[in-house]
């Protein structure tokens, strides 16, 4: 996402994790209705008693699928319904926590009229020709996926009815589905779908525009709570993550890379290494680029020092006595430190660029009865997710190579091996494994390519081991960054002007680096008629990339900081003030469903502000704060009841204890209820352990944080309760994954400012003296 | 050579080098990969199994420092019939995991937390449990689940 430009007037653009010149991009809503706009094609083949469904998503590519014989393993199969009434259905997206592996087979479920007890869940394979996009970004998954699943389950649904209608010879309108058995109720005839499935087989299958699907009220499955299909074999510890994988012969490797980021190796005390226990290679590999900024797609590797052994620990223990002379003319020298000094000395000029403007905002601002300007700052923050990187390679000498990767973006992966291997992406067989937490570092594939390229020069099988250390220095980081906002309220206390000069980190002075900067927003700049959006570029060579709701988990922190900073100003209710702000409903991009509706905001925020009780009088040192932010087509507002104790702490540090958070939020229909309370119960631990405390630093190239110790994550004594409302809407479903994070942040900050005065403008609280 | 119980079974890690951490030595000697490596530094909890019915971090213990001992990975606590531990059965009716890279380790502290204690309080959960990082955020469903396994062990009543 390095090449995209700075300023994005598609938020679906904006979160698309892959390179614009990717194959089967993502645009706009053609992908999100893709069930409509795609041209479909649906073929139905009887292999060995089992009914497959296969439907192609792509368009101008039916002709791989139209042969009658061709063997299941060469079909698109979402659906498989064998003899013994097994109903297997394939999960086509990545699955790294997002739950995606269980909702989107659900939403199949659903319309079939399955018996969730007789389904089978499995991996897709990777196959952008059968199964269109396969990719865990944006929150994407299941508003992609929403009209192409309910059509794949109906169509199956209708040929198993068919095929019940001719055996009992009746009108298929006579016969009813329910839990993998049809019933004809005049009769009291029934048939399970197993019994019945290799007779639908020999049926063509229906255009799906022939057929209904059901209505909300219909739904047996879609809104439940649904446990997650890998539960068992997580809670027993069966092989599941890419870490698990073992193939025949496979060696391990560990690959070190220059401390200073960007640094190139020279030379190793290769000998000696080769002498340490087990350990069978050690080499210098050049690498493609001195620093490898985000691209999945592409072919970025850094150099570094490869040791692979007989064994994980062989290897690791050998890099204990690794010696390496690094050159590090070409290296990152950036200082955080330095970083904070730039950006203070230009944040009340004007912007370098001004990337938007609207009206006149410095009269608007010259006329206003009130006006407000604040700097607000955020360091660098990393994925830190649980399992560490790692890959299986395995090279094969006839020039191809098989890859387990626990990768979010398995085609770019397949592209991006290809080109660094010089092969065709036919020769890559890549194989999609969970991944152990992804939050976006898991979008890139640096440490694939790694892998892949060690496997290379010694033709054998390795799996490739990141160390926590090696995931906490060459993360593609949540940057940093800075805002300078300022507006204007009229003199009811109305808002009227909004400008916001954002200073970004950049590698080229160009173009701010991957996911930062600042992105089209639709609240409140756009609801008014002077705004401006001006940016200002720092130079710096720190890899980034998308992190969990990438810029809205800053920017949802300035923006409704700020907006609380205005009501304050004029002592006005916040709940008010933001309602007021939000105006007339409408649709702010009128017709377009993914865009913010404002009466949905609003019912958000009021619904929030019920549910927590909002106006209630607070305990001494306690008090509730509200933020409302528009991301991924969600519409979230949160209430959070904080308490800070400064009585502690022989430092005067502040400990800061959040009671309980309310969540509603207005998401269309909810797919899987346990899946979405789960990753909204995660968004607001990940953005508590995000603003407190979670701070990656660098001093001349370097990280300064190497593992958990330096780099505390959230724990089980510092959750807080948290209450989740989804508003019943009739809306298609967009997906949950990142947009309850954003508002974290600024609930909990203006809860503070209500507390003791104190108006936080920097992430994290740690560098104020507020600790958890 | 070190005497090494694992999951009811007598291993021979005699071929391993005695500095290997038991976490590596289960993983990819032994082929029990339930235990997960997270930060190798006893910081995130992800390897913890039990040691004669205690929580350790397999990646602090050293194969040849480990003697006599009965050490009980993740793999070894459902019966032979895959009859699952209260645990393990609240763990997957709470759909307590998102990724579920760190739910061995939290199953494996909590399951000595309740050996030790088997009634504890919020409290004393949270103390227990505060060593095991879920980088998802699933604490209110790992209290929760323990919470419900505590208060059928105690008659019911969770206070």
């Amino acid at each position: 996402m390095n090449n995209t430009p700075i300023i994005f007037n598609d938020p679906l653009r904006a979160i698309n994790p892959e390179p614009a010149n990717s194959p089967g991009l993502m645009n706009g809503n053609d992908q999100v209705n893709g069930g409509v706009s795609r041209r479909e094609f649906i073929r139905l083949a009887g292999i060995g008693g089992s009914l497959v469904v296969a439907m192609s998503v792509m368009p101008g590519r039916v002709s791989a699928l139209t042969t009658k014989n061709a063997n299941s393993s060469a079909l698109n199969a979402y659906v498989e319904i064998n003899g013994d009434g097994t109903i297997t259905i394939l999960a086509p997206n990545p699955e790294v926590g997002q739950g995606v592996k269980t909702s989107l087979p659900m939403i199949v479920a659903e319309e079939l009229d399955a018996n969730w007890d007789d389904v089978v869940i499995e991996n897709s394979p990777i196959d952008l020709e059968r199964f269109g996009r396969q990719f865990a970004g944006g929150s994407m998954s299941i508003p992609m996926r929403w009209d192409e699943l309910r059509n794949m389950g109906a169509v199956v649904r209708h040929v198993l009815l068919q095929a019940a209608s001719q055996r009992w010879n009746v009108p298929i309108d006579q016969l009813s589905s329910k839990d993998s058995v049809i019933t004809h109720s005049k009769s009291e005839k029934t048939i399970s779908y197993g019994d019945i499935a290799q007779q639908a087989s020999e049926l063509a299958l229906p255009d799906p525009k022939t057929l209904t699907l059901k209505t909300p009220e219909q739904y047996h499955l879609i809104g439940r709570r649904i446990t997650g299909v890998d539960n068992l074999a997580i809670v027993t510890g069966q092989p599941l993550f890419g870490i698990d994988t073992v193939v025949p012969d496979m060696l391990f490797a560990t690959y070190i890379k220059c401390p200073q980021i960007g640094g190139k190796a020279v030379s190793a005390n290769v000998d000696e290494l080769m002498k340490r226990p087990g350990v069978r290679h050690a080499f210098i590999m050049d690498g493609t680029v001195d620093i490898a900024y985000f691209n999945p797609g592409g072919v970025d590797m850094m150099s570094g020092l490869a040791i692979v052994a007989d064994s994980s620990w062989e290897a690791l223990d050998a890099r204990q006595h690794a010696k390496i002379k690094w050159d590090t003319s070409k290296a990152s020298t950036d200082s955080w430190d330095t970083l904070v000094e730039q950006a203070k000395a230009v944040a009340d000029k004007p912007g370098a660029v001004e990337v938007e403007h609207k009206g006149d905002v410095d009269t608007a601002l010259k006329d206003s009865a009130t006006t407000r300007r604040a700097h607000y700052t955020f360091g660098y923050i990393s994925h830190a997710q649980m399992e560490p990187e790692n890959c299986v390679a395995a090279w094969n000498s006839n020039g191809s190579i098989e890859v387990w990767a626990p990768t979010q973006t398995p085609q770019s992966a397949v592209t991006s091996l290809a080109k660094v291997l010089g092969i065709e992406e036919a020769k890559v067989n890549l194989h999609q494994i969970r991944g152990g937490g992804g939050f976006g570092r898991r979008l890139d594939n640096d440490y694939a390519r790694e892998a892949a390229l060690i496997s290379k020069e010694i033709s054998k099988p390795v799996k490739l081991q990141w160390t926590r250390e090696d995931d906490m220095n060459y993360d593609c980081f949540r940057p940093g960054g800075f805002y300078a906002l300022e507006a204007g309220l009229d003199s009811k206390g109305k808002l009227t002007a909004w400008d916001n000069h954002s200073i970004a980190v950049s590698a080229d002075g160009e173009k701010p680096n991957s996911s930062a900067g600042h992105w089209k927003t639709d609240f409140p700049g756009h609801m008014l008629k002077h705004f401006r959006h001006a940016q200002t570029l720092l130079e710096s060579k720190t890899q980034t990339g998308p992190l969990r709701a990438p810029v809205s988990n800053t920017y949802a922190f300035a923006e409704q900081s700020f907006m609380h900073e205005l009501s304050s100003a004029i002592g006005k209710d916040h709940v008010e003030f933001l309602v007021e702000t939000l105006g007339e409903p409408k649709w702010i991009d009128e017709g377009n469903i993914r865009s913010l509706n404002t009466a949905r905001a609003i019912n958000v925020i009021q619904t929030v502000a019920k549910r927590a009780g909002w106006g209630k009088k607070m305990p001494a040192g306690r008090a509730l704060g509200i933020a409302f932010y528009f991301s991924h087509a969600g519409h979230i507002a949160e209430v959070a009841d904080v308490s800070v104790d400064d009585s502690l702490g022989a430092e005067g540090s502040k400990k800061v204890t959040v009671h309980k958070v309310w969540v509603v939020a207005d998401i269309g229909h909810v797919v899987n209820l346990s899946g979405a309370e789960n990753q909204c119960q995660g968004s607001v631990v990940d953005g508590i352990g995000g603003m407190m405390s979670q701070s990656i630093t660098m001093t001349d190239g370097r990280i300064d944080q190497q593992n958990f110790h330096q780099y505390p994550l959230m724990r089980a004594n510092k959750s807080p309760e948290i209450d989740i409302h989804f508003v019943k809407s009739d809306f298609a479903p967009t997906g949950i994954g990142e947009p309850a994070l954003p508002p974290v942040a600024p609930a909990i900050c203006n809860a503070i400012y209500t507390i003791n005065g104190e108006r936080i403008r920097e992430m994290p609280l740690s560098n104020l003296g507020y600790r958890l | 050579m070190s005497k090494i119980t694992i999951n009811n079974n007598d291993v021979d890690l005699s071929g391993v080098d005695p500095n290997t951490p038991l976490l590596w030595a289960l993983r990819d000697t032994l082929g029990l990969v339930g235990t997960k490596f997270g930060c190798g530094i006893a910081q995130c909890g992800a390897c913890t199994v039990l040691m004669n019915g205690q929580a350790i971090r397999s990646c602090q213990a050293r194969v040849g420092q480990i003697n006599d001992a009965e050490i009980t990975t993740i793999e070894g606590l459902a019966d032979d019939d895959g009859n699952l531990t209260p645990l393990q059965q609240a763990w997957i009716d709470h759909d307590v995991p998102q990724c579920g890279y760190c739910q061995a380790g939290q199953i494996m502290s909590a399951t000595a937390l309740l050996h030790n204690k088997p009634s504890p309080s919020k409290d004393e959960i949270d103390a227990a449990m505060s060593g095991n990082i879920c980088r998802c955020g699933t604490y209110t469903r790992i209290v929760a689940a323990i919470e419900s396994v505590a208060e059928k062990a105690n008659g019911g009543d969770a206070s």
